[in-house]
């Protein structure tokens, strides 16, 4: 099967124009699955910065050298207090120059640890105040909460160095951490003590370790899945239509969010909605557990979509993503199960994210088995 | 029981009296540029009409677009200064950075970003700068800006900072009014601060608008309690609309809708209400409005609050018609329309002028629109179909055909068929659904405690006992109440386990007598 991250690009360098900017806002909140944060506070960071006329080079991840070094950029914390704390280029460029300064040498590129939420569009602000190209990867093509949920951790590749940095004069370097689960426990707990955000840069990675392990073309995906969306908005047609056919995703539900718990614990937002049924789905319910991102569904009790296939909720009217921090009673929503990358469909990807990472007592099962070959 | 239900509309301002659920008499009257002189004149025609009737009525309640007219057309906005507490956080996003930029050079009566706020879980970020809050507040102060927004990093969880700033700035410049973030929004700063600015520039209009309704309820002699009608369908004193304006927002159409639904006897619709200066197009379910999603964009700005979900159209009996070529504009000659419009001896062309040459609508005087070619009015005509056939299906949710009920004094602007309305209700006394709405407001009771050491389950239904007594309290019928919002935070930094839960509740009025006294 085709996933969204398998499609050749038709360039191999290009400038993205504001609108592909606009665009990439919207693709990486669908593909965000509730998390990463609202990418609406960046996408301000990044208009502003269009208008004083920076702008971004997109590099196909193919032309990159094997020995180039990238730097892999991503904001921590829980979305919520993203709300309260809005992004800042200069702060999501501070630990980028910190780990300059620890390796002895300057990025060759950047790019993102996640395409979805705000992350997608993060490597961008700092694209936009340095010059530096953007890699079209990440490590996930999607988002997850945790530090060994990605595609270079699953692959083994090293986990360190990370910097990380508050918007206090407080600087977090971890030059070593024994696996990707240590480097997740550190960082999360520096994190937590700094207010549960953080800008930081994970382990660089090579060129040819981003060939071989990334997720690659996630970024201009992330950009055509935005287009689709708001050329369905303009023409008035139905913008989750749009998402099912441009992701090749499965309606799941439709419904009302009733009820939602959350709670802040360690650096994450965790809880569950609950969805009462409408129009094909009367008389049904759907709970949707998240820890920072959805990640199990059951309908009427049943388990029926879980990660590492992606659960998006949509506002049923515009397709806006709608993240696990802003989830609120009257709702509502369209629930979406869209093709997770093959990375993380092998033995050590389901370990590293499937439902038992999350905590749930669960084989996985894709939504998606029977169209699988 | 009785009551009188105004409703003050960019254009007209109408008035009904109600006795229980029944429509005793009602009157339509233009809005005036002084607003207490159209709303003395919608009461005085309205208890002269009703005579005896109108003796024994208990309250008044005034319902208004005033204050999202004033913001949509950029007019009447008073200039509002921004103090937010957030530094060194927050600092590329500035106040005003995500709102048009012909509103913000109205309204922005300068910045001040100072350091400060608190963490999700309760510490202080930094400590709060004072000294430049005070400084801040001296130059609000020499600019001659007459209100002050405050917003700071997570006051909905603790309001500590904003408090502080709001003593400081009565202290340092105790003529400039004073508007705080907590007391408006939720979580998500930058919404938040957009509301308080909205309401900070508004309160001059507030501050009009409320002494002229008090007075002109004075004035008539009824010695009744008057209520102003809130967003979500509830009324509050008008101590409490003078303060936040924002509050009532969409009151308009959330009593147009309220009001439809009531005198058509259908629970479930689309409702196009079409006034002057605008149309709105919301949903019906259960007779109460379909509530928007997340974000809710008013005259091109964002904000975070619970609002009808409604769809804005310009386009309304007021609104300017060009000829040559023929274009619908978006302007509207608003309570000018018995000046400026055609058949009022004007010269501006309007939409109500193109409805009375269809044959539409008889007011004013007919013949002074016969020299409007056939032609050109019935394009004009499809093209004002056109617009409100397509803000109908972007509004709609469900494919099954649903009916729409036409309210406003220019639903003949609403075509009478559309795709995917299974038929057009002309709801009876429509043009006054918006006062009847307004006299059937409902009265609301909120409670936003911080429960400790329950079960979440728990402080819920003790956060709702509390509001059903509030509401009770402020003259709900008990059997009546229904919770209309429940939102709880759990709160990781107090000892124990602590949630802030807030719950509010509405209910039909009991009875409003003897009337709350002021």
């Amino acid at each position: 099967m085709t996933t969204l991250s398998q499609r050749a690009p038709s360039q191999t360098c290009r400038m993205l124009t504001a609108a592909d900017i606009e665009a990439l806002a919207i693709g990486a909140w669908i593909l965000g699955t509730g998390g990463g944060g609202d990418p609406y506070h960046k996408l301000l960071n990044m208009r502003i910065l269009y208008e004083a006329g920076r702008e971004v080079t997109l590099i196909d991840p193919m032309t990159l050298d094997d020995d180039a070094v990238v730097g892999v950029l991503s904001n921590m914390g829980a979305p919520l207090v993203g709300q309260e704390r809005l992004a800042d280029p200069e702060f999501a460029l501070k630990p980028v120059r910190m780990m300059e300064e620890y390796m002895g040498r300057k990025f060759d590129a950047i790019m993102s640890l996640e395409i979805g939420g705000g992350n997608g569009v993060h490597p961008m602000l700092v694209a936009a105040l340095t010059g530096y190209p953007v890699v079209d990867a990440d490590t996930m093509g999607r988002a997850y909460p945790e530090a060994q949920m990605t595609s270079v951790a699953v692959a083994g590749l090293r986990c360190y160095p990370l910097t990380m940095a508050d918007i206090r004069d407080n600087d977090v370097i971890i030059p070593r951490a024994a696996s990707w689960r240590w480097m997740e426990r550190i960082s999360r707990k520096a994190c937590t003590e700094i207010g549960s955000v953080a800008a930081t840069c994970k382990a660089p990675r090579t060129g040819a370790e981003i060939k071989a392990h990334g997720v690659l073309y996630s970024v201009s995906n992330a950009i055509a899945l935005g287009h689709k969306v708001r050329e369905a908005r303009t023409a008035h047609t139905d913008p989750i239509e749009a998402v099912l056919s441009a992701a090749k995703g499965k309606l799941m539900f439709r419904g009302k969010v009733v009820d939602v718990e959350r709670r802040a614990t360690e650096g994450f937002l965790r809880g569950q909605a609950v969805v009462e049924g409408l129009g094909d789905h009367v008389g049904r319910e759907m709970v949707v557990h998240f820890q920072n991102e959805f990640s199990v569904a059951y309908l009427d009790g049943d388990p029926v979509v879980m990660t590492p296939d992606l659960i998006c909720l949509l506002d049923t009217v515009s397709g806006e993503g709608i993240g696990t921090d802003v989830l609120r009673f009257g709702q509502r929503v369209s629930v979406l199960a869209l093709p997770a990358p093959d990375v993380f469909l092998s033995e050590k990807g389901i370990a590293a994210v499937g439902p038992r990472a999350f905590g749930f007592d669960l084989d996985f099962t894709s939504v998606f088995e029977e169209t699988r070959p | 029981m009785k009551r009188i239900g105004i409703d003050v509309g960019g254009t007209n301002t109408d008035a009904t009296l109600l006795d229980g659920h029944k429509v005793l008499t009602s009157v339509k009257t233009f809005t005036t540029a002084d607003v207490t002189t159209g709303v003395r004149a919608a009461l005085s025609a309205l208890i002269k009409q009703a005579g005896d009737a109108a003796r024994d009525v208990s309250a008044v309640m005034i319902g208004t677009t005033h204050f999202t007219n004033a913001v949509v057309e950029r007019r009447n906005l008073g200039r509002a200064a921004a103090i937010r507490i957030s530094l060194p956080a927050s600092a590329s996003l500035v106040p005003f950075c995500d709102w048009p930029k012909d509103l913000a050079a109205k309204v922005n009566g300068g910045v001040y970003l100072v350091e400060g706020g608190h963490e999700y879980d309760g510490r202080p970020l930094v400590p709060m700068d004072e000294r430049a809050v005070a400084e801040a507040a001296r130059q609000i102060a020499r600019d001659g800006i007459e209100a002050v927004a405050i917003s700071a990093t997570f006051s909905p969880l603790t309001a500590e900072c904003e408090e502080r700033a709001f003593e400081i700035v009565k202290n340092e410049a105790p003529d400039v009014h004073v508007t705080m973030s907590a007391t408006l929004g939720r979580i998500g700063l930058l919404e938040r601060e957009n509301v308080a600015l909205m309401n900070a520039s508004l309160i001059g209009l507030a501050r009009d608008t409320t002494r002229a309704f008090v007075d002109a309820v004075a004035d008539c002699g009824l010695g009744a309690q008057l209520f102003i009608t809130q967003n979500d369908g509830t009324v509050v004193r008008e101590d409490a609309a003078r303060e936040y304006p924002v509050f009532s927002f969409a009151s308009g159409p959330t009593n147009s809708m309220r009001g439809a639904a009531l005198l058509a006897g259908i629970e479930n619709a689309m409702v196009c209400d079409v006034g002057g200066t605008t149309a709105d197009i919301g949903c019906l379910v259960n007779s109460f409005p379909r509530e928007a999603n997340n974000v809710v964009d008013v005259g091109g700005v964002r904000t975070l609050f619970r609002m009808p979900d409604l769809l804005s159209i310009a386009l309304g009996g007021g609104t300017k018609i060009n000829r040559a070529p023929l274009t619908v504009g978006r302007e509207s000659v608003g309570y000018r329309l018995g000046q400026e419009a055609l058949v009022f001896g004007g010269n501006q062309i309007t939409a109500t002028d193109i409805a009375v040459a269809a044959g539409l609508l008889d007011i004013g005087d007919k013949s002074l629109v016969t020299h409007l070619p056939a032609d050109f009015v019935k394009a004009a005509l499809a093209e004002m179909h056109e617009r409100v056939a397509e803000a109908v299906d972007r509004m709609k949710t469900d494919a099954a055909e649903i009916p729409l009920l036409a309210a406003g004094g220019g639903a003949m602007l609403i075509p009478e068929t559309m795709p995917g309305i299974s038929k057009v209700v002309h709801v009876e006394h429509n043009g006054v659904a918006n006062a009847v709405g307004a006299a059937m407001a409902q009265i609301s009771g909120e409670t936003d405690k911080i429960y400790r050491d329950m079960e979440r389950d728990e402080a819920i239904a003790a956060a709702r006992a509390d509001a059903v007594e509030a509401a009770v309290g402020a003259g709900a019928a008990r059997e009546t109440i229904k919770v209309i919002e429940v939102e709880d935070l759990p709160l990781a930094y107090l000892p124990g386990r602590a949630i802030r839960t807030r719950v509010r509740v509405v209910g039909d009025a009991a009875a409003l007598q003897p009337p709350v006294p002021a």
